[in-house]
């Protein structure tokens, strides 16, 4: 087996990405927190090996989220996915394993916008699953390394809100007693809690249960990694993808591209769709989603913000030039309210999705993941229809397009699983006749998928007219 | 400022974010390809259209509002003024017309300025009842065998008695089969649904006289699905259902959620009503109405009518926008400069304090 002679240079390579060399990486029992990279000997295969191996953890996860998993399920999904992919007999094995592989998708994975968003998104996920699995003790412990100034709430101040916490308690369908270790933290640190209604607020402060300290420390988790993404950016710009060119580079590059799937921002191969095109576009190869929000458009001349974004960006992927794509949206606009307004306030943001003006968000158009998790609000058409629609009327939309008996109950079966991208892929073979086994996971990948099947169709019907 | 304006004649001002670099020069920045133009402080802000009340409100659609609907708009200022002073703790909190179809919320606390996104997006979630977009029918469901204190109490101060003293006969909920229908779906459980229906639909000449046909057909509701035998899992929460989907604010979540979006400032003119933006006061918005709010003409009017020289700085106090404008200052606007010079000092102070502490070592 190659021990390989630079060993040495990829710990440091792994320790620059950490930001420092530092002892270990390791935290209280058998979480680490990543604070700092390890000193150790990476062997290069194992350096890529380990990697695949928590990706394949990280992917489960996100196919997890994107099927709106409750927290109860997730808990056990990702427990799964660790003994699975990542444990060893050997504690200490299974905790290199853990670190060394974490700080290689750091480089992985540091690169963009997109990329740092995806991995920072999925490693806090595991991390929040994988506290609520520790014991209460080395709870603690993570917590005094995450340096939380919270003292556990006095027994008076306790009593005077009691009935408001078991209260809330309740609420949230856990039992009337309350819990008897409680933090004063305020709001803006624990937002996943505020947002649930999971805690009981007053006057600025929230009463967390110990039962919930997760929430405060995955906000710190969250914090540190997503500081941490951008040092590694630099770095990596910066020297080690130079010093590394001929051994770490290639492999970095290819893990990104193997597991990310392709990026969608640019249309591929130059594909272009022409304004024209679009409604008979749409009845062939947009999936539910985008059609609808087509359908909606040209019905009201209006689309609120989450619609804009999510429809727009989908047809620039799709190869709507930013001409063509002005040109579409101020026809039905206008009609509502009037082009002057609409060159004034709404023409802006399209440019500014094809990066024309500022340059401050992102403009890769939505995958199914971010579409599902989603929460349309009133008048809103976005979000993804098998999600988001009630029972009837997703049976009347797809109906619409055909699909009836069978197949129908086959996805609307898939839907109440909660299998929301394999109903639209059962959608999408339903409506070509062909399998898909891929499966769905990006609205662009639905529409490049049709023309692709459409154009072999086309083909095949041509040759057969010319023989 | 005052001059750029003057000299500019906007006819509509809309605030933003404050932002990291001068905006002016953004573009500038743009080049370098590092994000430096970002916002950094805005204020917290709400944004309540009536138009999102299409499906409850049959007196108007689309941007009308009367005075039989824009009370939808009174409890939701009530509500959300209660929480984001009780629950949040915030206290400098600016309600005003949007000069058309709703009202605005800003809140300007120091704490609220520097919320991030995220944490935004958590008060906005926090405030969420209403859930589902346009494409299902239930939006609003309610789980768990208590309300959260903060919804229980929305429902046992405001809402509850909103819903059954005011709305249900100022717009007629049950008063025809169209209507009670609408009602009748948000109950899961299709037996007592037809059950009701059968029963009104035959009595629909009966004696019950008009006016309270709508209270005695919500009685009835309640007291079936309350009754021992219908006390199934879900249909605990559907009578406090019925009345938040009918009476809960429902917010532009989006406007709360990023930092840079626009709103119009307040004391504006509607290009469309010509309506000026005017605070209300929460303690007493039930006596709002938007009907009366003072326009840009007759704003003139008044101006002309008292004879006045333009450009005296004075002549507001002889137009009716003279108890708005004293409302805003005393209410809001003195508060709010006491609490800025506060925390500046308590600053200035806090690295005196430092300094002096560096000095000792
Ligand atoms: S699964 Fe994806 S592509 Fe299909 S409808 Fe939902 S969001 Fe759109
Ligand atoms: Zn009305």
């Amino acid at each position: 087996m190659e021990i390989v002679r630079s060993h040495r240079q990829l710990a440091a390579a792994a320790a620059a990405a950490g930001g420092g060399g530092g002892v270990d990486g390791g935290g209280a029992g058998g979480l680490p927190t990543y604070r700092t990279a390890p000193q150790l000997e990476v062997r290069l295969e194992e350096f890529e090996l380990f990697a695949i191996d928590r990706l394949r953890v990280l992917k489960g996860i996100a196919d997890g989220l994107s099927r709106g998993k409750r927290p109860e399920e997730m808990e056990k999904l990702v427990n799964e996915l660790w003994k699975v992919h990542m444990r060893h007999q050997d504690p200490a094995e299974t905790l290199n394993k853990d670190i060394i592989s974490h700080f290689v998708l750091r480089l992985v994975y540091c690169r963009t916008e997109e990329l740092r968003k995806w991995f920072l998104s999925m490693e806090t996920t595991l991390f929040r699953y994988r506290f609520r699995l520790e014991s209460p003790e080395s709870q603690r412990m993570l917590m005094s390394e995450f340096q939380l100034p919270y003292k556990a709430l006095p027994h008076s101040e306790f009593e005077a809100v009691k009935d408001k916490l078991s209260q809330v308690a309740r609420s949230i369908g856990q039992s009337a007693t309350v819990e008897s270790v409680f933090f004063k933290v305020p709001f803006e640190e624990v937002p996943d809690l505020v947002a649930s209604r999971r805690v009981f607020l007053s006057k600025g402060y929230t009463y967390v249960a110990m039962s919930q300290v997760v929430s405060l420390v995955v906000t710190q988790f969250r914090c540190n990694i997503s500081k941490a993404l951008v040092l590694t950016n630099r770095k990596w710009m910066a020297t080690i993808k130079e010093q590394e060119k001929d051994r770490l580079t290639p492999i970095v590059e290819a893990l990104s591209n193997a597991y990310f799937g392709p990026d969608y921002s640019q249309p591929k191969d130059a594909v272009e769709i022409s304004l024209k095109d679009i409604d008979q576009l749409a009845r062939t190869s947009f999936p539910l989603c985008m059609h609808h929000m087509l359908e909606k458009l040209r019905e009201n001349h209006h689309l609120k913000h989450g619609g804009r974004m999510q429809f727009g960006l989908f047809l620039k992927g799709a190869g709507l030039k930013l001409e063509d794509a002005l040109a579409f949206w101020r026809a039905e606009f206008s009609q509502k309210v009037g082009s002057e307004r609409f060159d004034k306030e709404y023409a802006y943001s399209i440019r500014h999705n094809y990066g024309k003006e500022g340059k401050r968000t992102d403009y890769t158009p939505y995958s199914c993941q971010k579409i599902i998790s989603a929460t349309p609000g009133v008048g809103d058409h976005h979000g993804c229809p098998y999600r988001h629609f009630g029972e009837e009327n997703l049976r009347a939309a797809l109906n619409k397009m055909g699909i009836s008996g069978h197949p129908l109950e086959e996805i609307m079966d898939k839907v109440k699983n909660r299998h929301y991208q394999l109903a639209c892929t059962l959608t999408f073979e339903a409506a070509h006749g062909v399998s898909c086994d891929t499966g769905i996971n990006h609205p662009n990948q639905y529409f490049s998928e049709s023309q692709k099947v459409l154009k072999v169709k086309n083909q095949a019907v041509q040759s057969q007219a010319t023989t | 400022m005052e001059s750029s304006i003057k000299e500019k004649c906007p006819f509509k001002i809309d605030i933003g974010p404050v932002y990291s670099v001068d905006p002016a020069k953004r573009h500038a920045y743009a080049q370098s390809g590092n994000n430096v133009f970002v916002p950094v402080e805005r204020e917290l802000i709400f944004d309540i259209d009536i138009s999102d009340y299409d499906d409850v409100r049959y007196c108007c659609s689309g941007a009308d509002v009367c005075k039989d609907c824009w009370p939808l708009m009174t409890i939701a200022i009530k509500i959300l003024d209660a929480s984001l002073r009780d629950d949040f703790g915030f206290n400098h909190i600016l309600w005003a017309y949007s000069g058309r179809r709703g009202v605005h919320c800003w809140v300007c606390d120091s704490r609220a300025r520097k919320l991030n996104n995220e944490q935004r997006a958590a008060i906005a979630d926090y405030f969420r009842v209403y859930k589902g977009g346009e494409n299902t029918m239930k939006k609003v469901s309610l789980t768990g065998p208590v309300l959260h204190p903060f919804l229980a109490r929305s429902y046992t101060d405001v809402l509850k008695c909103f819903f059954e003293d005011k709305l249900l006969l100022s717009q007629q909920l049950f008063a025809s089969e169209e209507r009670y229908r609408k009602i009748l779906d948000l109950i899961p459980d299709e037996n007592i649904a037809s059950e009701l229906h059968d029963r009104w639909q035959g009595n629909r000449r009966s004696s019950i006289s008009k006016e309270d046909v709508n209270a005695t057909r919500w009685e009835q509701l309640k007291t079936t699905l309350q009754s021992g035998k219908h006390k199934a899992q879900g249909l605990r929460r559907c009578v406090e259902e019925i009345v938040f989907s009918y009476t809960y604010p429902r917010l532009d979540m989006e406007v709360s959620k990023h930092m840079n979006h626009l709103l119009k400032a307040p004391f504006c003119i509607h290009p469309k009503t010509g309506r000026v933006c005017v605070p209300i006061d929460p303690n007493n918005c039930d006596d709002f109405d938007p009907t009366t709010v003072p326009t840009l003409s007759q704003l003139l009017g008044e101006l002309n009518a008292a004879g006045l020289h333009s450009n005296s700085e004075n002549d507001w106090e002889r137009t009716s926008l003279e108890k708005p404008i004293r409302f805003f200052r005393t209410a809001f606007l003195q508060p709010m400069l006491k609490a800025c010079k506060e925390e500046l000092e308590s600053a200035y102070n806090a690295k005196l304090q430092q300094s002096k502490n560096s000095l000792a070592w």
